[in-house]
């Protein structure tokens, strides 16, 4: 897929998520969006996986660390072939298996159940090290956002993720700056997250979140360094592409309501990529 | 002398003879190694050996992505810490997708002796039975251990088995044949039954021993498996005997006392006496002199057993009025 048709199906995915969590009436939009172009370019150009076999073994694997922007990773099974797109709008409906937060057990493509905070990066760099194990070329994908840093278990992975050389573990930071209380500066400093992370012996790579060509290119990247994983600080809008949402902690886990989604949606459909 | 082995150099064992038969075992733990045997396993497959650093929390974690991606992995630390510290990995990341984990965890309880009430898990079986998909073992002996492990390795799903660091007296040969869900009688009498688990199942036997010198009949079933509990036999049990108590190196609430509870309250309700850590904290001290203070021998298992035919008979003699 060109860097313009991920343009384009990342726009698609940013409706999906305002439809879901607009239908569902709760939900995470803000963290949703800020991932949206990211997780399109995982799952439409990078990532090497098949719908019809969601657990072919050599698959590549992709844990939502932040597990409340579960909208953003449905639509792209959805859009991606993995179930019906018609199914999206019954996120979080009792007795549905779109679960609030991702759900392995559950949902067609999911390789891994998250939403607590901090255990996605544990699981996917245990993921990292079968694969070593076992001599295979898949490569783990896991996304985390920038509030969940302040978790202890996210150090601990990273920490063992460079002791046992994950070159196959590649960590993608959404790093749009806010969080529930507010901006993570306030909230409680992660930073620098770009010294952190190299002095826990990970490649680091930084890039606009939002620019398909950047982040290919690090995709790309990553895969040259060998001996250590890598981390992707993109830093990101939360809330993107829907004005009123943009840079707003307050749309972390707010529902919009029928009209605000109208003007969302119809501010989304006017983007021509 | 009795032989005594102690759970924890079983297991070690054990995973040594599974490690040849399943390349798919590992291991995992968090520089504990020697105290949980698992230092055995290292040495004869150290690329299947993965130590995690104390950091339990990532012990659970990878030991999730390791199953999977079609792994066995046995993670092993302390009790307290593996229940404890790494609660929450083990229920989010491991037991609510059902993944094939098996957490190994030793020095359980009291006996865990001079480290003190910091180190001695009393609340691990509670908190465990409390969590959905989750196996609870709890191993009595060295035999019994090696089969516990051998059938977690088999079963697909989480598993939790509580072993301990004291040596325990042998109480079963290679023609026990240990299975899920499954409680091993030990021992039949008519008055009353004790149901034990881990090293107070040896308790019961020898204050069965003694009882019975002085014409009291006890029947000693082991409930290795905690969850799923046998129901089966503990009502047939009950229904044989009309008392019951049961002994744990375990808090009184939340742990086999509580199991057999459950079972007796809903299905045939006789008198009941739970024997366990009165809902307190251990401390530093030899582990027998603990285990006789916090009341845990087979003296104190006597004693429940003639308060508990008492109540039995007057509830026998109120029938009759």
């Amino acid at each position: 897929m060109s860097a313009n048709d991920i343009r384009n199906m990342a726009n698609s995915i940013r409706q999906d998520i305002i439809e879901m969590i607009t239908a569902a009436k709760s939900g995470h939009p803000g963290g949703s969006l800020s991932s949206a172009d990211i997780v399109t370019a995982l799952y439409f150009g990078e990532m090497k996986i098949d719908p019809q076999r969601p657990d072919w073994e050599d698959r590549d694997r992709f844990v939502l660390s932040k597990g409340h922007a579960a909208p953003v990773l449905y639509a792209a099974l959805a859009e991606k072939g993995y179930f019906d797109r018609k199914e999206l709008v019954k996120l979080r409906q009792t007795g549905h298996f779109l679960q609030g937060h991702p759900d392995m057990k559950k949902i067609p493509g999911v390789d891994m159940s998250t939403g607590s905070l901090g255990q996605g990066i544990s699981a996917a760099a245990g993921m990292a090290l079968a694969g070593k194990l076992d001599n295979k070329s898949y490569r783990v994908y896991t996304l985390l956002g920038d509030g969940e840093m302040a978790e202890g278990l996210v150090w601990e992975a990273a920490m063992a993720s460079a002791h046992y050389k994950l070159d196959n573990l590649l960590a993608i930071l959404d790093n749009n700056g806010l969080q529930i209380d507010g901006p993570n500066e306030e909230v409680m400093n992660s930073g620098p997250l770009n010294k952190k992370w190299e002095a826990f012996g990970w490649n680091v790579i930084q890039i606009d979140g939002h620019n398909i060509e950047e982040i290919n290119k690090a995709f790309s990247e990553s895969k040259l360094v060998k001996g250590k994983p890598t981390i992707i600080i993109a830093k990101t809008v939360k809330g993107k592409g829907v004005s009123f949402m943009e840079n707003q902690a307050s749309w972390h886990g707010t529902a919009p309501s029928p009209e605000q989604a109208k003007n969302a949606l119809a501010e989304l459909k006017k983007v021509v990529c | 002398m009795v032989e005594k082995i102690a759970t924890r150099d079983a297991y070690g064992k054990a995973l040594v003879e599974l490690g040849a038969e399943n390349i798919n075992i590992v291991v995992l733990d968090a520089d504990l190694s020697k105290s949980t045997k698992t230092a055995d396993f290292a040495k004869k497959y150290p690329e299947r050996f993965f130590n995690m650093g104390i950091a339990e929390q990532n012990l659970m974690g990878f030991s999730a992505g390791l199953a999977a991606s079609g792994k066995i992995p046995f993670a092993s630390t302390f009790a307290v810490f593996a229940v404890g510290r790494a609660f929450e990995q083990v229920r989010n990341s491991i037991a609510y997708p059902k993944l094939n984990v098996k957490i190994a965890a030793t020095h359980a309880g009291i006996s865990v002796g001079e480290d003190g009430a910091s180190h001695q898990a009393i609340e691990d079986i509670a908190l465990m039975r409390a969590v959905p998909n989750m196996t609870v073992l709890v191993p009595s002996d060295a035999e019994e251990t090696r089969q516990i492990v051998r059938a977690a390795a088999e079963y697909k799903g989480p598993v939790y088995i509580r072993m301990g660091r004291l040596g325990v007296p042998v109480l079963y040969d290679d023609s026990y044949k240990f299975a899920i869900g499954k409680a091993s009688i030990l021992r039949e009498g008519r008055d009353v039954a004790v149901f034990a688990i881990g090293l107070m199942v040896a308790e019961a036997l020898t204050a069965a021993e003694i009882l019975s010198k002085k014409g009291i009949e006890v029947t000693v079933v082991n409930c290795a498996s905690v969850k799923p509990i046998d129901q089966e036999t503990i009502i047939k049990v009950l229904k044989k005997t009309g008392a019951a108590v049961t002994a744990e190196e375990h808090n009184v609430i939340g742990g086999l006392g509580s199991a057999v509870a459950e079972v007796l309250a809903e299905n045939y309700p006789v008198p009941l006496k739970r024997i366990g850590i009165n809902d307190t904290f251990g401390e530093s001290g030899k582990p027998a002199e603990l285990l006789e203070k916090y009341g845990l021998t087979s003296q104190h298992i006597i004693s429940a057993v003639k308060e508990i035919i008492k109540k039995k008979d007057r509830l026998l003699k109120m029938d009759k009025i």
